[in-house]
């Protein structure tokens, strides 16, 4: 009787893991790219490598519930005769009708009216229930120019020139033909049905010299009244913004992997960018070097998720961050309650990311009139509003910690890093070291 | 530096006054407007002159003009006594916008309504991503011209450089002359009676006279890009 060998156990691939097989197979069958909603899913270093010092002997703190700590932060300060005064630094990024609901566009511009901050348009133009509801609307003037008109222009609050988007810069947006419903299709001019693809770059200038022109006409058309942000993806962010303050920007808007898309390819979503840890040090550099930092303010976001992101992209030269994603989950998206009406699509709350599909039973990602029904625009509002004033009593709370009188005053010597990645990235010190790679000697070990 | 002329006439001198002054005075203008009639002497080549015009008023320009000249024009007349640089008519709502000499790039983009006649060329990419605006060029237009068209007529009297009608929707385009290449889901369609009434009118007021909309052919899309599938790869 041969002695019976031992088995190994099963052991799975770290290369081919099984959301790496599960894709394969997906790609075989159907022929065509995935296609999903959200930014960034892999592990990229983020805020949360990075802590707060607080004070301690060397500095000491303001009292959290009677010192005041402010937070308002004036945006378009460089050119506009009108610059935008908000009252949170916090505000909500652009997401199109058409990926969203009209209802889930209402509750964004209710949610951030009553919290005292902005909400932006996206790629499908202005509807009245956004302009209506929201006290503070930025529009974005995108590529595809969908809906683009001057009468809303002239309704805007500010204008934002989209170059690009943190989850795909270089790339256009896609809105599948189920949710080009007929409301969707007029605003477009486009057929019902069909696939859209929203345009990778303006149609009508190529480059930052032409950008400046791009700008000069829109300011000639609004009588200079009006902000003007350029919003770029994170990629070479030093010289993005220092090209977009060269063309004439009163704000610029810096986007990371992490930050969403309403769909776009996975594999573009995944492998192109810069985290957005890595982009704000380089970005606030650009504006230092032109004596520009706090004369054109700079708003990020991608992957911002509570107070202390907000305070840590303050704390790197940040003057405001943009919030989409966590704004949707405020709003109900992904909300386990509706974990059974998930499992029915092939997923679970948390992981939905179809929204291209239209079938969202939050009825937030959807045209379909019954789901979105489901969204009440003044509760949802509510709850956002409740998230945005929370963040904000944590921003507070850490830069009274820090001895700040004024969120604005946090600076990156309050910050250490965990991980040598995020040190180098947000040119902090390793945590007990004066070490920043990159920037000290090795001395500082 | 500005000057009445007559009563309804006046002078705008873009070597004496700045240009947000210009737009500045043409925007103050409403429908019911007393100052019908504007020209703009000196303008040097300058960009954004008559931009988002937003009242019935008719605009000489007497020179070229550079970037974005009537963007986003409403209602307005603007003529440009001399050539035009890129962006000429972008985003045109409506009214009427004529160049009397050659369009640079990117004429009439992305233009939702109103008439663009172009008498000289037209450069490349005129009419890209067009939304119902109808442009008439009397001359010859550059490569990729009607990128992503979506809805709105395009008439070329001369011929049509490579990759015509690039990804094309709905848009109507009608070519005189020779077309060097068509793009992706662009093809030749039949010209039915409705397209003949359609071509004569834009014609006519455009002010052709010496043009039959028998002499034209006409291209749109094939519809076959419209939803994704993976063998149509290629074809980009």
């Amino acid at each position: 009787m041969s002695p019976k060998i031992p088995l190994t156990t099963p052991r799975h691939s770290a290369t081919f893991d099984d959301y790496t097989l599960s894709e394969i197979r997906r790609a075989a069958s159907t022929g065509i790219y995935d296609i999903r909603g959200g930014g960034a899913k892999r592990r990229v270093p983020h805020f949360d490598d990075l802590l707060f010092l607080g004070a301690s002997v060397s500095r000491y703190p303001l009292e959290g519930y009677r010192e005041r700590c402010s937070t308002s932060v004036t945006l378009g300060t460089r050119f506009a005769k009108k610059p935008i005064e908000l009252k949170i630094p916090i505000t909500i990024a652009g997401m199109s009708f058409g990926a969203l609901s009209a209802n889930a566009k209402e509750a964004l511009g209710r949610g951030a009216s009553i919290a005292g901050t902005s909400t932006t348009t996206g790629d499908g133009g202005m509807t009245p229930e956004e302009r209506g509801q929201s006290k503070t609307l930025v529009y974005q003037y995108l590529p595809s120019r969908y809906g683009m008109n001057p009468d809303d222009l002239r309704k805007a609050d500010a204008i934002e020139v989209v170059v690009g988007q943190g989850a795909k810069p270089g790339g256009g947006g896609m809105l599948l033909g189920q949710k080009i419903s007929d409301r969707v299709a007029e605003m477009r001019n486009l057929p019902k049905g069909i696939d859209q693809r929203s345009a990778c770059r303006h149609p009508d200038w190529t480059g930052p010299d032409d950008l400046e022109i791009k700008i000069l006409e829109i300011r000639e058309i609004t009588d200079w009244q009006k902000p003007i942000y350029v919003k770029v993806g994170g990629t070479r962010p030093y010289y993005d913004v220092a090209l977009a303050v060269k063309a004439g920007a009163d704000v610029i808007v810096l986007d990371g992997m992490q930050g969403g898309t309403a769909a776009t390819q996975e594999v573009f979503i995944e492998n192109v960018g810069l985290p957005t840890l890595a982009c704000i040090r380089p970005a606030v550099q650009a504006l230092q070097d032109l004596g520009m930092h706090r004369k054109v303010q700079l708003i990020v976001s991608g992957g911002i998720r509570n107070g202390a992101d907000v305070a840590k992209a303050l704390a790197l030269g940040a003057d405001a961050v943009a919030i989409g994603m966590a704004a949707l989950v405020a709003l109900g998206d992904n909300d386990p309650a509706l974990d059974a009406e998930y499992a029915k699509l092939g997923t679970k709350a948390g992981c939905y990311d179809d929204w291209h599909e239209g079938r969202d039973p939050a009825g937030i990602t959807t045209q379909d009139p019954e789901l979105s029904k489901r969204l009440d625009p003044v509760r949802a509002g509510r709850r956002l509003a409740n998230y945005l004033k929370v963040m904000t009593l944590e921003v507070q709370t850490i830069a009274r910690a820090a001895g700040h009188n004024n969120i604005h005053n946090l600076e990156p010597e309050d910050l250490c890093a965990l991980t040598i990645e995020a040190a180098a990235m947000a040119r902090v010190p390793l945590a007990g070291t004066s070490w920043i790679p990159g920037v000290t000697g090795s001395g500082g070990l | 530096m500005q000057q009445l002329i007559g009563d309804l006439m006046r002078t705008f001198d873009l070597a004496q006054s700045p240009l947000r002054e210009l737009n500045e005075e043409l925007h103050r203008q409403t429908d019911g407007s007393n100052q019908p009639q504007w020209e703009i002497v000196n303008p040097r080549g300058g960009h954004a002159i008559a931009v988002g015009l937003d009242a019935p008023v008719k605009v000489d320009i007497r020179g070229s003009v550079g970037y974005y000249c009537a963007g986003m024009n409403k209602k307005a007349s603007v003529t440009v006594h001399g050539s035009a640089g890129p962006g000429v008519a972008e985003n045109m709502m409506s009214g009427r916008v004529v160049i009397k000499g050659d369009a640079s790039q990117y004429a009439g983009a992305t233009g939702r309504g109103g008439l663009l006649v172009i008498e000289g060329n037209a450069s490349s990419r005129c009419g890209i991503s067009m939304k119902g605006i109808d442009i008439v060029v009397k001359g010859n237009i550059g490569h990729m011209s009607a990128f992503m068209a979506q809805s709105g007529h395009l008439v070329v009297l001369g011929d049509a450089g490579d990759a015509l009608g690039d990804s094309i929707y709905e848009a109507q385009l009608f070519v005189r002359g020779k077309v060097k290449s068509l793009g992706a889901d662009c093809i030749e369609k039949e010209m039915r009676p409705e397209h003949q009434e359609a071509l004569t009118k834009l014609l006519a007021d455009a002010g052709i006279k010496d043009a039959k909309a028998s002499e034209f052919r006409r291209y749109g899309s094939a519809r076959k890009l419209y939803n994704f599938n993976i063998d149509n790869a290629d074809a980009y």
